[in-house]
């Protein structure tokens, strides 16, 4: 009996190899899975902020997923994508719950990419060697935005109706050309059912092409170099006899079983929103998006969903429009400069000097008030304070060349520490 | 670095219970568990709005299925005017008249709690007073000049409002003072008020219920889940120095 479980057991094995083979000789799939998985060397000291990069990834797959789903039952015209909305949520077998984690998802994207990108200001990832990793995620991001703000408008809510005339309507600050401009990508003189469905076009396939496009390129970069650590050190330039990195582990089995626990904790916090607060008090769900588009009918305070607030904070704090809007798209790009404009050789906060330390914080406070400050209704108050924040935010890239010029920093290890 | 993340963290928890700010109306505070209130709340609905404001998303099977409410019960006491079972809950007032009678269409329920809150349609049934210089006989201190009459008048009566004027010459809602008798008494309208919002709470998310219960099993299931993938994730680290 023993023998004969055993003889099959070794002929599933030989013919599994042999499929091995036969696959290998015309793909390489073996390979590709040594390269980017089983020998794909990685250090062993990461933290929880190395995590964001996997979970951007596996929400990038439930917002496809889920997305396909949706799609079934939407209809992208004026008159039908309200009620198809709600059809999905009412008649739709599990259509309440597709939509919930495709409209939840859209904001857990943002997080746990601004999480991704913190961390690459925290440890240093955008300098030498992984500029173009960095350049390519900034593109990624870019991306993502333009997602967002297509994906909006589809429940041809209120809401999604006076955001994407607000939005579109910046272009028409561009002095001559700018009105043509903002007719151009609408497709009409105003927001209307050409517009819904041209952003449903490039919602639901232009843009998530190139996002999983960019995804593959922006990995296969990160593989190309090598990922970097918490403390900013190259792994690569220690290894053993057979050619591996002595602080390095395999990212299979050692990293994904990691991975695992980190996307379960992120599952359990996302389910908890998902089944307990899916308008999240009105900031992943806006309460007017509950009333059909209205062009006659503004909602009292129009206000984009709050991963757009830091920017729209600083659009609305400079008094002429133009200049607004030139404001708010260098506020975005700035980070694509970083690896040029921060001069310190040293990679991680743990070595750097207290003032870019400080200088970090200040940013990240910036941020994280500009963005509240975007969801309030304007008051002479808050325009002052998001002119001061502005200020900051503008000031932490701007005068980094020349306080990350002579930083005193610590000794950095040779060796990964804990 | 671990300073840094805390000190972040404080800031963000700061922020957010700074915004969360005391709401201006008043609470209604219903449970979209109850079901007999729910079957009342039906009930008001489609004698007191339905007539004018429809529901146009919500089947009348599916509050029946809901609400626990046998086909003959639902026919017989929800639906006046030969609807199907599956049909939504619709009514023939045809937009243009609606237009001229009332300068405005009554707009549709389905999704008002989640659009507008349970508070604010609980302050503004609330709401209404005498003022006999408007068309309807009454004004509304949540929405003024509202174009909507006192449809529950018969119940709470018409109260009338006492304002105060303060030094700018602004008129500010001061309190009630009883008017009009109605047939309930203050409890008791209340009590209708909160069914009706309830009943618009429940069809504005009719899976509401169902979402929670199904999400404390999903989270049971990744908890014990994590439990395993950490276990596994121990063991193979574990030779990792």
């Amino acid at each position: 009996m023993a023998t004969r479980q055993s003889e099959v057991v070794e002929r599933v094995g030989r013919n599994f190899n042999a499929l091995t083979d036969w696959i290998d000789a015309r793909f390489p799939m073996t390979k590709l899975i040594k390269e980017h998985a089983t020998e794909y060397y990685a250090s062993k000291n990461f933290n929880v902020w190395y995590g964001f990069g996997v979970l951007a990834t596996v929400v990038l797959v439930m917002q496809i997923v889920t997305g396909i789903f949706l799609t079934m039952n939407y209809k992208p015209a004026s008159a039908d994508a309200f009620a198809s909305v709600e059809y999905i949520m009412r008649d739709v077998e599990w259509g309440w719950l597709i939509r919930y984690l495709h409209s939840t998802g859209a904001s857990a994207f943002f997080i746990v990419v601004y999480l991704h990108m913190f961390r690459g200001l925290l440890y240093g990832s955008y300098k030498k060697p992984r500029e173009l990793v960095w350049l390519i995620g900034m593109v990624i991001y870019l991306c993502l935005m333009g997602e967002a703000f297509f994906g909006y408008l589809l429940p041809w809510g209120n809401m999604s109706y006076w955001g994407a005339q607000v939005i579109v309507s910046l272009f028409g600050a561009v002095p001559v050309i700018g009105e043509g401009i903002a007719e151009w990508l609408r497709g009409d003189f105003y927001i209307s059912d050409i517009t819904l469905n041209r952003f449903f076009a490039f919602h639901v396939i232009a843009v998530p092409l190139m996002l999983v496009l960019l995804v593959a390129v922006h990995i296969m970069a990160l593989h190309e170099v090598g990922s970097n650590n918490p403390d900013g050190i190259e792994i690569k330039e220690h290894k053993d006899a057979n050619g591996k990195p002595i602080d390095g582990v395999a990212f299979h089995p050692y990293h994904t079983s990691k991975d695992l626990v980190i996307i379960l904790v992120f599952f359990i916090i996302f389910a908890a929103v998902v089944f307990f607060a899916p308008e999240m008090g009105g900031y992943f769900l806006e309460h007017a998006n509950f009333e059909p588009a209205n062009s006659l009918v503004t909602p009292e305070h129009i206000a984009p969903v709050w991963y757009f607030t830091p920017f729209y904070s600083i659009l609305k704090a400079v008094p002429d429009k133009l200049l607004g809007v030139v404001l708010m798209g260098s506020s975005v790009m700035l980070p694509v400069f970083l690896p040029w404009l921060d001069r310190c050789r040293v990679k991680s906060i743990r070595y750097r000097s207290g003032v870019y330390k400080f200088a970090l914080f200040a940013f990240a406070v910036s941020f994280i008030v500009l963005g509240y400050i975007g969801l309030q209704p304007p008051t002479p108050e808050y325009t002052l304070m998001a002119r001061l924040f502005a200020s900051v935010y503008f000031a932490f890239f701007l005068l980094m060349p020349f306080y990350t010029a002579n930083e005193k920093t610590k000794p950095v290890p040779t060796r990964v520490t804990k | 670095m671990k300073q840094f993340v805390s000190i972040l963290a404080v800031l963000l928890i700061a922020g957010t219970a700074y915004a969360a700010t005391e709401g201006e109306y008043d609470l209604p505070h219903n449970d979209v568990g109850d079901t007999d209130s729910l079957q009342r709340g039906a009930r008001y609905f489609v004698n007191y709005c339905l007539g004018c404001h429809s529901a146009e998303y919500v089947r009348y099977s599916r509050v029946a299925e809901d609400l626990g409410i046998p086909e003959d019960q639902l026919v017989e006491n929800l639906m006046f005017t030969g609807e199907q079972p599956f049909d939504t809950m619709t009514n023939s007032m045809q937009p243009e008249d609606a237009d001229r009678w009332f300068g405005v269409v009554p707009p549709d329920m389905s999704l008002l709690a989640r659009s507008r809150g349970t508070d604010y349609i609980y302050s503004f049934l609330r709401g209404f007073y005498a003022s006999p210089d408007r068309p309807t006989g009454v004004d509304n201190t949540v929405l003024p000049g509202t174009a909507m009459p006192h449809v529950l008048w018969e119940l709470q009566g018409v109260p009338n409002a006492i304002f105060t004027t303060d030094a700018a010459g602004n008129e500010h809602f001061e309190q009630f003072e009883r008017g009009v008798p109605g047939q309930l008494s203050a409890e008791e309208f209340d009590g209708v008020v909160r069914d009706i919002v309830n009943f618009l709470d429940y069809i504005s998310e009719p899976m509401q219920l169902e979402r929670q219960a199904l999400g404390i099993r999903v989270i049971a299931f990744l908890l014990v889940f994590l439990v395993l993938a950490y276990l596994l994730k121990k063991e193979i680290w574990k030779d990792v120095k």
